[in-house]
């Protein structure tokens, strides 16, 4: 899993901004095939002789029928994951960034105090063990009796308990992105804020969050495409996305060549192209304001 | 000129953590209209004190009466306090990610509650003052750093202080910039307005300045008219900091 708050999850996805490729900008001192992103080739050529195989092959083909199904379920509980991740993320990140003074009213102050501690705590838990362990735990551990409590008695699919599994611990990983993303904005910018008689919340809401997610966009993207990645721990729970059905074909025919081929085919083709669409969104949001920095 | 005290600080200091001193002990009033300067060396605490006028820095001990408000009070109003007192900064801290006129609109919204409209021609206005309305829907990045400082002038007075605070703003800025600025302050304090000002432009403080304070170490060393100062310092700290900026 990436480094969440550093910077790009490919650098060299994501660090073309200009509107020409990088590669084809004159130097003295370098030739084109200097500059060319061969690894792009490269990677093109594996990527087609995949396609080839399931396009040509009878064995390949069936296992792509088997398989490929798992694609919705896969994106749904990313995308579902990651919504809630991001919300549980955007609670702790700003709980952590509490800040009390002197002249903070003492039941605010401690209550303050007391949040930014409890999301510190959650947060170094979390990001202090693996995540493997932590989906088995949170999955058959905690969510069970939690549910029965309220009722609930084995009532939430393991679709659900996975999800929010995941969503558990991004959110802590999240959450180190938002706080490094609002504490990136310039002081200046809070003190203007500060000096025109706005309360420290307005200041967060108007100036900063506004501010900080520009700079919280990318490392945010790389952590869809983790949780993406991620997903296939699910199979453990025995959810039936993409990992945990060529899990099963394979078994059953034996065919562990084509089956994992064909989930390698497909993870790669999703990260590569939630990366293309990540750079755009991050060529956009840098052409978009030309106040950005 | 009126003789009611805008800003009363009284034996102020202020400490950044345990060794560092940068204020020990400044008392100063200001009138209702007075244009006052504070001038010193780097590191003389000037900053520092005008910082602690609308406690961006929080005073560690004295006292700092706005407008018949303790701002050391626990239980003083602050943000009240700092909606009436306009502050420009060195570095201008126009907000990056809103337009100009959005940066001038934003805390009469925020903090007066002002409708859209209003706000918005309270913003052109103070734009035409500062001399540059045309630039209302550009972002801070276009424009020059004389520009970004005169709309943050435009963005403290769209809020109607009664006090302007100006923590060195010409500093930041090319040469050629800084008449564009100095003119806005040089006109505002022609209309009245109240104005403490860091600066080391002694042009300024020659031609607008009512008092002229001489800060060093933490402490003011020498106050009096422009004239009393710049000519006729008692100090010999004081003569020989203007010798040495009035000598070109």
């Amino acid at each position: 899993m990436p480094d969440p708050i550093a910077g790009t999850y490919d650098p060299d996805f994501s660090m073309k901004t200009d509107t020409e490729p990088s590669w084809t900008k004159r130097s003295d001192t370098t030739a084109w095939y200097d500059r060319f992103p061969w690894w792009g080739v490269i990677l093109f050529l594996i990527w087609s002789t995949m396609l080839a195989k399931i396009l040509f092959d009878d064995d390949y083909d069936l296992a792509w029928k088997r398989i490929s199904p798992g694609v919705t379920l896969t994106i749904r509980s990313t995308i579902s994951a990651f919504g809630l991740a991001t919300a549980l993320g955007l609670i702790l990140g700003l709980g952590r960034t509490l800040q009390t003074d002197d002249r903070t009213n003492p039941l605010v102050r401690f209550i303050k105090i007391s949040a930014r501690n409890i999301c510190r705590t959650y947060i170094e838990f979390i990001r202090g063990i693996p995540i493997l362990p932590l989906i088995f735990t949170v999955a058959l551990v905690i969510i069970p009796p939690l549910s029965e409590s309220v009722g609930l008695k084995n009532k939430i699919p393991s679709e659900w308990r996975a999800i929010i599994a995941l969503a558990l611990i991004y959110g802590a990983y999240i959450a180190e992105i938002i706080r490094a993303g609002v504490q990136s904005v310039d002081q200046g910018q809070v003190e203007a804020g500060r000096s025109l008689g706005l309360t420290r919340g307005a200041t967060t809401r108007s100036i900063v969050l506004p501010q900080a997610i520009r700079n919280v966009i990318p490392p945010l993207g790389n952590d869809f495409i983790a949780i993406l990645k991620d997903t296939s721990l699910l199979s453990v729970l025995g959810v039936l996305e993409l990992t945990q059905l060529t899990k099963q074909f394979a078994n059953s025919s034996f065919k562990f060549r084509e089956g994992y081929l064909v989930l390698t085919f497909i993870y790669l083709s999703l990260t590569i192209v939630l990366s293309l669409l990540l750079q755009q969104l991050e060529k956009y949001m840098t052409k978009d304001k030309t106040g950005a920095r | 000129m009126t003789t009611k005290p805008m800003i009363t600080v009284t034996d102020l200091h202020k400490t950044f953590g345990e060794h560092i001193h940068a204020v020990r002990g400044v008392s100063l009033s200001v009138a209702t209209g007075e244009v006052v300067v504070i001038v010193g060396p780097s590191g003389s605490g000037k900053s520092t004190v005008l910082r602690c006028m609308n406690t961006l820095e929080t005073p560690t001990q004295g006292s700092v009466l706005v407008d018949g408000v303790e701002l050391t009070d626990r239980d003083a109003d602050i943000d009240a306090a700092r909606a009436e007192m306009g502050m420009v900064f060195q570095q201008f801290n126009l907000f990056s990610h809103l337009t100009v006129l959005q940066n001038v609109t934003l805390a009469q919204r925020k903090v007066r509650a002002i409708g859209k409209a209003e706000a918005a021609a309270e913003a052109m206005r103070q734009l035409t003052r500062v001399g540059i309305p045309e630039k209302a829907g550009s972002y801070p990045r276009q424009l020059s750093g004389g520009q970004q400082q005169r709309v943050a002038i435009a963005r403290s007075l769209a809020m109607n202080p009664k006090v302007m605070l100006f923590d060195e703003p010409t500093s930041a800025l090319d040469p050629e910039m800084i008449k564009e600025v100095l003119d806005v302050m040089l006109e505002l304090a022609a209309e009245g307005m109240t104005m403490i000002v860091v600066t080391h432009e002694m042009g300024f403080a020659r031609a607008a300045a009512d008092r002229v304070f001489f800060m060093d170490e933490g402490l003011i060393v020498e106050s009096g008219t422009p004239e009393d100062l710049f000519d006729n310092a008692k100090e010999e700290r004081t003569q020989d900091f203007f010798a040495k900026v009035l000598s070109h």
